[in-house]
């Protein structure tokens, strides 16, 4: 497996207003392969979207250096496809035209990509909906279209800031196998951030877990759970152990640990 | 419960629901009746000089008697106020963009249309008059000073309240800040401008009274001006009423525009 993206050394130091220095990132050093599908999981404060926004060139690194396809990043890359937790889909456009939004941008045939927009709208069962505005979908069908923009240009990196964290439990369930499957039919790079510990497992080859004060990765899991992978597989022992592990990397170093269910 | 009680409940219930739209429409009119009728019974049993409180039915005969006057005055008002209410458009909302990216101009613009906002208008509606002499064009102006604040506020908030994650979106795609403005701001910035709008719409028709109360010979202004110098009371109050119709018309106006124009933005 070739190496698409490559973090060595990163450091992000915010001042405060007090003059004081914040450390948001520590020395992070990472590797992920072409293909590869890795969720960052983590409590607030450890720097995982932190991370994320500096592969897509929204926040420049204090220190050390980022580089895509063995080039060094340097501004936005058009190789680059971004979901964040709300869908923010434009109100005053239709589905259709929310996800051929990047294709305007950048200044892309539009007709050419119509049809690649109908195909990934069909991938995300959202055919018939092309011509609905935003305020006549659900959540989930809003994250889809967000989902939609995302590849539209067919970037080979995906990355995804808590893209089902605003969704009801049901919907985020779906939305993984959901987009297990696009990841299998279109080949992508994905970057997860995520909160859920379950999550970060089922939908991973690699798991990294990190901690804050100063925000660090703490530790990287490979997860090896067959592909394709169902709901059924977070009750095997396998995926227990693995989420004890990450459980247990985040909770190391703090005094009391809450109980496994209160996740 | 069997079907046929499911089907009487939905009836039931549908059938509330059209009284309900019904009584939406006929409340404000019956109000309406209720009161002139009050009003007149008043004027009947109280009999008060009518030069104090005519009776609409006093109202009427006179509207009726200068009917074929007053379609002009009430076009000279409607000219005034929407000429000024375009103008505060035309100026206001470029000025909102010029402020939304230069903070240097909005430290220098800002201040001075606070200070401008905070003027009492009737106090410079005698000097508009001195500077610009008579006609319509003081009224125009004073108009254009009472809407133009509001356009200008609601227009640069409009274009500021924009989702940090869309604009990172953007951002991450390399948009240029025309693409920005055109596809992101502007757009966003409509339902915020359309309140603005409304707000101002409202304000214009009191602006282009001022400006006439300050020296005119024609207009609506003008009209209640010398009735109640000549006690005319009646005509005051049809001045008054074609006023407020025209206030309400344009109100409305605007937001059939703003339907038409921004169908996809939430309704209050």
């Amino acid at each position: 497996m070739s190496s698409k993206i490559i973090a060595s050394g990163l450091y992000k130091v915010y001042e405060t207003q007090t003059g004081d220095d914040v450390v948001a990132l520590e020395n992070v050093n990472l590797t992920i392969g072409t293909n590869e599908f890795v969720t960052l999981v983590g409590p607030s404060g450890c720097g995982k979207s932190t991370f994320l926004k500096m592969i897509a060139s929204l926040i420049e690194p204090s220190h050390g250096t980022l580089s895509l396809d063995g080039t060094p990043l340097d501004g936005p890359s058009r190789d680059v496809g971004i979901v964040f937790q709300d869908a923010t889909l434009l109100p005053w456009r239709n589905v259709l035209d929310n996800v051929l939004l990047p294709v305007e941008i950048l200044s892309l045939p539009k007709e050419d990509y119509r049809p690649r927009a109908m195909d990934l709208l069909r991938l995300v069962g959202l055919t018939g909906f092309e011509h609905r505005m935003p305020n006549e979908l659900s959540g989930g069908m809003q994250q889809r279209t967000a989902i939609c923009r995302a590849l539209i240009h067919n970037p080979s990196i995906l990355l995804m800031d808590e893209p089902f964290a605003a969704l009801d439990a049901m919907t985020r369930e779906e939305l993984g196998l959901e987009l297990m499957r696009i990841w299998e039919e279109e080949k992508k790079t994905i970057v997860f951030v995520t909160h859920s510990i379950p999550e970060a497992i089922l939908l991973a080859d690699r798991v990294v877990v990190m901690t804050p004060r100063p925000g660090k990765i703490a530790h990287v899991i490979e997860v090896d759970l067959p592909r394709p992978r169902t709901l059924a597989m977070e009750f095997s022992e396998k995926f227990k152990s693995y989420s004890d592990d990450v459980r247990a990397l985040i909770y190391a170093g703090r005094h009391e640990e809450p109980s496994p269910r209160s996740t | 419960m069997d079907e046929l009680s499911l089907q009487q409940r939905t009836q039931r219930r549908r059938s509330r629901r059209r009284a309900e739209r019904l009584s939406e429409i006929w409340l404000p009119i019956l109000t309406l009746v209720v009161l002139l009728i009050a009003w007149q019974v008043v004027v009947w049993l109280g009999e008060p000089p009518v030069w104090l409180l005519p009776s609409p039915i006093a109202v009427t005969k006179t509207a009726i008697k200068w009917w074929p006057d007053l379609p002009f005055h009430t076009g000279v008002t409607l000219y005034e106020t929407l000429a000024g209410f375009v103008a505060s458009i035309a100026f206001g909302v470029p000025i909102a963009i010029v402020i939304v990216y230069s903070q240097f101009l909005q430290r220098t613009i800002y201040p001075i249309l606070l200070a401008l906002q905070s003027v009492p208008k009737i106090a410079v509606a005698p000097l508009l008059l001195m500077w610009v002499g008579h006609g319509e064009l003081p009224k125009i102006i004073v108009v254009f000073l009472v809407c133009f604040f509001p356009v200008v506020v609601s227009t640069a908030s409009g274009m500021q309240t924009v989702p940090t994650a869309l604009l990172d979106l953007v951002r991450s795609l390399s948009a240029n800040p025309v693409q920005v403005f055109l596809k992101i701001r502007l757009p966003n910035a409509m339902p915020f401008v359309f309140v603005g709008l409304k707000v101002a719409i409202t304000l214009a028709v009191i602006g282009a009274v001022i400006g006439e109360f300050v020296g005119s010979n024609r207009g609506l202004g003008y009209l209640i001006l010398i009735s109640t110098q000549q006690f005319d009371t009646a005509l005051a109050f049809t001045s008054i009423i074609l006023l407020t119709v025209i206030s309400i018309a344009l109100y409305y106006a605007i937001e059939m525009i703003e339907r038409f124009a921004i169908p996809w933005a939430p309704r209050q």
